[in-house]
């Protein structure tokens, strides 16, 4: 099949690759780029395992083509930790027992650092909305929405140095 | 003494699995990529009853990167169209003759990427005769319904009649009974849907002979097992490695057929393959949990205090016995349905039948069964509080097994460990304000409102199990821990179970931790990896704690005695002089003159006593005395929308008991995800096929999940009655809250009808089912 040069950059840095029209981004960012971190759990951009920014901007990266991305930047949950340092939101899963097996966790992350970036002090409420795309079938979403509250609260008191990471900077 | 703190038992140690996690740094099954991988595809059926007229695959194999098409007619040549089930069943891996359920394998393409392999299923041509499709049970076992499987020597889809209690006094009581009720419940089928779906990738090396599986498997030696016996390749060139699964619940013990094709294509031809299901066929093929008609009665006395129980289930196990229940209990723990009630007696039988539906009977978070059983019986507890007028929390009090009864033998024949079940009541009934929801309830009642409160007390039976009960395929279910000590006193830790979320690699430490008296950050644990970890039958119905849990607590132990001789050499003093106290052997009377495990573990490589062998380490392969019985009781408030039909749970609380607790932030988190998976079924979850045998719910835009939205805050606390005989005296809690949560929320929900003559109502409880309901009481807005 006919393949098209896309551009694009993904959590900082830049690559030029041929890719047939049809890839979806999400096997793009697993299979061309081997960034395993952004998983799929449905066929039907249900569940949100594989949400990525793009943009900034919170993606099921199921339900984008790659070619789509051309030219854009995106940030995995393998770029959210900086020179060592884990984001906020990484912490705040850790601490608060925000994950058991692991596998919406990293789209249930990348929702979070999106809705931080928008709303830096949500209700319980508006976390709840917020990652409602995202299906969790270990934790009952407690834990996630304290994860979440920690991550905001250190945000708040850390600010500027995490906020810019969702920017793509 | 060492100052790195211990923390074992009763810590809220952060997870070790974590750092690995929230990286993206995980290792899934398909994110295993080997070079020279192949991709292999699915051909499934568009119909639930059919005979396979013909299978073209030309069209698919002249496609540019397509390299095989593999049939039944070819695994049938290999001796592969057929596997056992671990119900000692068999089932098609691929058919030869006729499919016999909707979304089955038909036929498996491999190609050189994952977007080709999907384009050539669609290229297969196959021609169909359809048959006629028998979905319900009671039909199925009508004179003249059509066959599900003629492939047997009995030509019945009847499978099985299994029972458990005393039938004859069980019957005689109910002849005698003052007050008897009877219900009828169906628990429908659902879908365990771990987030991460079935594969496995699978490479043979020829240059060693040796096949090694990455499989979604939550009972990998189990599975090894069942590999060399099938193919008959010895199991010591068979390594199956469980890597890190994304959730399994239940869906991850079967062996499904892709695993066996992709192997097969793995050999055949000589290249690494990865199978990996989509979200799609994972709930359309894969195996289901529940779908049990249940008729159940209570006898009692007019004050309420009851006497015996008699139930009857038919069990629709779709094409296959395909569940993964202990042989001896092809109805799972359904018989422990007495729940926490002292009576005279009960008979329990259950029917098993074929029908033209994905194979199953697996768990979804639960023990073999138990959720069928305690729903059975807090449902009928409070039909017979109706029926008597009777407060819902005061009929529970009035039977509870007294806790001086323990070690209670139930009346089908259990032996219930411990427990303290009014006391627990009590807790949650104080702790919610029950009698202020009652007076709530009155009032609002007054003006027109639903609410509704429900009760849950329920009785758990996990740690599966004891060798002379407990076997699948043979097997007993006892499970392992192997430790070994290494010189500068740090320690790796592996066992026969395996994590699928449960932090298993924090919660063992944690034992060792405590058991050696070394920190927890020193402790290694490694599961999941066949060549590797002792064998163990696997995670699944709340198992690892009470039997991999003991074994390594048992292992640690052994350790200890050991080093209590080469601590005495060090201290010079005789063995018996020593106590262990405080993390340290101590000499009795002079706990100042000790030495520490990290201190012994040193010389047990450099300066040993004469005659004792060198190393410090130690195996155990633990086979538990008894079942483990956790409990709990759960209280649900819930409102109705009368112009929706909507129910919103306002307050759930979940007290829990399961003995010692090792990691109390991980157990509170057990509790959360388990009331999620408990409310899925009350509320949302089922799995529904039109007349055809046509699944309706084949995807997540039809079965839903709940999300962050639908799922209440939820409330949890506890009680402490340990198990008598496991070594930490912990019970195992994964599945409780599961089997608890749907019947408080259906009670609550029944609770607030309950003035409008409505006794039951089956699961799950939508807004469409219980809005048509609303509107025949003229309740309705």
């Amino acid at each position: 099949m006919e393949r098209v040069p896309i551009q694009l950059t993904v959590n900082g840095q830049s690559y030029q690759v041929e890719v047939e029209p049809r890839m979806l981004l999400v096997h793009f960012i697993r299979d061309v780029l081997n960034l395993t971190g952004t998983h799929i759990g449905c066929d039907t951009t249900s569940c949100g395992a594989c949400t990525v920014l793009w943009n900034g901007r919170p993606v099921k990266s199921c339900t984008v083509f790659a070619v789509q991305a051309d030219g854009g930047e995106l940030l995995t949950v393998e770029g959210l930790e900086r020179d060592g340092q884990l984001h906020p939101v990484q912490e705040g899963f850790w601490e608060e027992h925000g994950l058991q097996c692991g596998f919406c966790t990293p789209g249930m992350m990348m929702t979070a650092v999106a809705l931080l970036q928008e709303n830096p002090d949500p209700s319980e409420e508006e976390i709840r909305k917020a990652i409602s795309g995202n299906l969790c079938r270990c934790t009952g979403y407690v834990n996630i929405v304290k994860a979440i509250q920690y991550a905001a609260h250190t945000m708040r008191e850390t600010v500027p140095a995490a906020a810019g990471i969702a920017e793509g900077e | 003494m060492t100052t790195t703190p211990i923390r074992g038992l009763g810590h809220p140690v952060k997870r070790k699995e974590d750092p690995r996690f929230i990286r993206g740094k995980g290792t899934y099954v398909d994110d295993i990529k080997l070079p020279g991988m192949l991709y292999l595809d699915i051909v499934r059926s568009p119909y639930a009853h059919a005979r396979i007229k013909r299978i073209d695959p030309s069209k698919a194999l002249a496609m540019p990167g397509v390299v095989d098409v593999i049939t039944g007619a070819e695994l049938e040549k290999a001796g592969l169209a057929w596997m056992p089930t671990l119900m000692s069943d068999r089932q098609m891996v691929l058919p030869t003759e006729r499919v016999v359920y909707y979304a089955q394998e038909v036929a498996a393409v491999v190609a050189t990427d994952r977007y080709t392999a999907a384009d050539a299923v669609l290229a297969v041509e196959v021609e169909y005769e359809p048959l006629t499709p028998v979905l319900d049970p009671f039909k199925a076992l009508e004179p003249g319904a059509p066959l599900v499987r003629p492939d047997r020597e009995q030509k019945t889809n009847h499978i099985w009649h299994w029972e458990a209690g005393d039938k004859e006094k069980t019957d005689r009581i109910f002849q005698e009974a003052e007050v008897v009720v009877s219900q009828d419940l169906y628990i429908p089928r659902i879908h365990v849907c771990s987030i991460e779906t079935c594969g496995c990738v699978v490479n043979y090396d020829r240059a060693t002979d040796k096949l090694t599986i990455w499989m979604t498997s939550q009972a990998p030696h189990a599975h090894r097992t069942v590999f060399s016996l099938v193919s008959g390749i010895p199991e010591h060139k068979i390594r199956i490695i469980s890597p890190d699964i994304g959730g399994g619940f239940g869906g991850k013990v079967p062996v499904y057929p892709g695993y066996v094709i992709a192997t097969y294509a793995a050999l055949k031809l000589g290249k690494p393959i990865k199978w990996i299901e989509d979200r799609s066929e994972n709930l359309q093929a894969d195996s289901f949990a529940r779908d049990y008609h249940i008729h159940a009665e209570l006898a009692a006395t007019r004050d309420g205090k009851i006497r015996a129980m008699r139930v009857h289930t038919v069990a629709d196990h779709g094409a296959f016995d395909a569940a993964a229940n202990p042989s001896k209990f092809p109805a799972g723990l359904f018989s422990v349905c007495t729940g926490s009630y002292d009576m005279e007696a009960a008979h329990v039988a259950v029917d098993g039948v074929y029908t033209n539906k994905p194979p199953g009977g697996v768990a979804y978070r639960c023990s073999f069964r138990v959720t069928e059983a305690v729903h059975t019986i807090e449902r009928m507890v409070d039909v017979l509080a109706d029926e008597l007028g009777m407060d819902p929390a005061e009929i529970r009090f009035k039977n509870f097994i007294r806790p001086e009864q323990f070690p209670y033998k139930s009346p089908t024949g259990w032996e219930y460990d411990s427990g303290n079940y009014p006391a627990t009541l009590q807790k949650a009934l104080d702790a919610i304000g029950y009698q202020e929801l009652r007076r709530e309830q009155a009032e609002r009642r007054a003006r027109g409102e639903l609410m509704g409160i429900g009760i849950s007390t329920f009785t758990e039976i996990v740690g599966a199990g004891p060798s002379h009960t407990f076997d699948i395929l043979g097997i007993k279910m006892f499970d392992s821990a192997e430790i070994r000590v290494h010189p500068t006193g740090s320690a790796i830790v592996r066992i026969g179970v395996q994590t699928q979320g449960q932090g298993h690699e924090t919660t063992f430490a944690q034992i060792v931790a405590e058991e050696l008296g070394l920190p927890v950050e020193n402790i290694l644990v490694e599961h999941g990896d066949t060549d590797t970890a002792p064998y163990g039958l696997g995670t699944y119905a709340s198992r690892s704690t009470p039997v991999a849990g003991a074994a390594t607590a048992v292992a640690a132990r052994k350790i200890r005695e050991k080093a209590r001789l080469i601590a005495a050499h060090l201290l010079e003093v005789s063995p018996d002089d020593l106590e262990w106290h405080d993390y340290a052997f101590r000499v009795k009377g002079s706990p100042d003159r000790f030495k520490t495990m990290q201190e012994i573990a040193f010389a047990a490589y450099t300066n040993f006593p004469q005659g004792l062998e060198g190393g410090l380490e130690a195996v155990c392969y633990y086979d538990p005395p008894n079942m483990t019985f956790p409990f709990g009781a759960y209280v649900c408030v819930v409102d109705i929308d009368r112009g929706t039909g909507l129910v919103k749970v306002r307050e759930f609380l979940a007290v829990d008991d399961c003995g010692t607790i090792i990691n109390p932030m991980i157990v509170e988190g057990q509790i959360h995800g388990g009331l999620t998976m408990g409310m899925a079924p009350a509320l949302l979850e089922e799995i529904v096929y039109d007349d055809n045998g046509t699944i309706l719910t084949g995807t997540f835009m039809d079965y839903l999940l709940p999300t962050a939205v639908e799922t209440p805050h939820w409330k949890t606390d506890k009680t402490v009655t340990p198990s008598p005989h496991h070594p930490l005296g912990a019970k195992g809690v994964g599945e409780s809250p599961t089997i608890g949560a749907p019947p408080a929320i259906v009670n609550a929900v029944v609770d607030a009808l309950s003035h409008l003559g409505v006794r039951h109502i089956d699961i799950p409880i939508t807004p469409a089912k219980l809005y048509q309901l609303l509107a025949e009481k003229g309740v309705a807005e």
